[in-house]
């Protein structure tokens, strides 16, 4: 059973890479170009705003190439997480939603934690795979 | 009201765990008494109360928008109207009247008539000038000012200093712009 999520990047509010996690043998970075893929999206989401031609424009959320999907979800605070997945995949939106609840309560209700930097918690790297190996079983059903 | 205030509807954070009140409450209390004695001077311990509410309310902020199921506010207005009705209640378990606009909408009040932090608690002679909810005001700010809005957040009235509710009067210093200050023309 093949994972359907390639992988999950969060970035903080200026910009960083904080957190980066492949799934499956497709689509593996090296360190390097995950954080480049990061700032890289990072600005062009920033410029996707302003050159939207719709007024109140929060950005790109959904790219779509020919060999994969990459979803993004942007928090009112800035904090972006983003999810590639293979073409057509349903349901990440969701996913995103679940991700964003999970960083709330694992990471920033960790009080060790310290805010904007490289997570490294144990509980969210275990929940977080837990959410994606429910979510990829359930779309495979097909939602 | 609005369709972005639903503080009933039982599925707007279906995923809260809820502690027991009093064990919130004498936790709040330990943690109040610690820092008398800890620093001594009223107002240092006021401030530090404001300084710990300050970096809880820019995590728990993430939180709230994760599980409130909100859009973003339009403005001022909406946004004490979100944190009187959907914040209190989903943290507090109590909702809040915003009353007391300034003329310009940038400063109001937000009135509780019940707070759980104060249950058993009397102010003793020593400590009159001890903003006991303090962390309250910390929490507030701390939240604003990571969805942009720099703002000043203090107690006007408190019960446990003879008053008839709590007041908080919060005042919107600036939305600060959004992450990307710089201009076509710079």
């Amino acid at each position: 059973m093949a994972a359907v999520i390639f992988n999950i990047f969060v970035i903080n509010k200026s910009g960083g890479l904080i957190f980066y996690k492949d799934y499956g043998t497709q689509g593996r970075l090296d360190t390097n170009d995950s954080l480049r893929l990061a700032s890289l999206w990072h600005s062009m989401h920033a410029i996707s705003k302003e050159l939207s031609p719709v007024g109140g424009c929060t950005g790109i959320e959904l790219l779509e190439a020919d060999t994969f999907d990459l979803h993004c979800f942007q928090a009112l605070t800035g904090t972006k997480i983003f999810v590639t997945a293979e073409p057509k995949t349903p349901g990440i939106d969701n996913l995103l939603k679940t991700i964003y609840e999970l960083y709330t309560d694992y990471v920033l209700k960790n009080p060790f934690y310290e805010v904007e930097m490289p997570i490294r918690c144990e509980l969210w790297d275990l929940n977080l795979a837990l959410a994606v190996r429910k979510d990829s079983k359930t779309s495979l059903v097909g939602r | 009201m609005r369709a972005s205030l639903r503080p009933s509807d039982p599925a707007v954070s279906p995923a809260i765990e809820r502690v027991n009140a009093e064990l919130f409450t004498l936790t709040y209390g330990a943690i109040v008494r610690q820092l008398l004695t800890d620093y001594e001077e009223i107002e240092e311990v006021n401030k530090q109360l404001d300084t710990m509410g300050y970096n809880i309310g820019a995590r728990l902020i993430d939180d709230f928008l994760a599980k409130a199921n909100i859009t973003k506010c339009t403005d001022f207005r909406e946004t004490a109207d979100v944190i009187a009705k959907v914040g209190f209640k989903m943290f507090l378990n109590v909702t809040a009247t915003v009353a007391n606009w300034s003329a310009d909408s940038m400063e109001c009040s937000l009135i509780l008539e019940d707070n759980p932090l104060v249950d058993f608690v009397e102010l003793p002679e020593t400590c009159q000038g001890l903003s006991y909810c303090n962390i309250l005001c910390g929490v507030l700010r701390g939240a604003l000012e990571m969805v942009s809005m720099r703002t000043e957040v203090k107690f006007v009235k408190d019960m446990l200093r003879g008053d008839d509710v709590f007041e908080i009067r919060m005042k919107l210093l600036e939305q600060m712009p959004e992450e990307y200050p710089y201009k076509n023309d710079e």
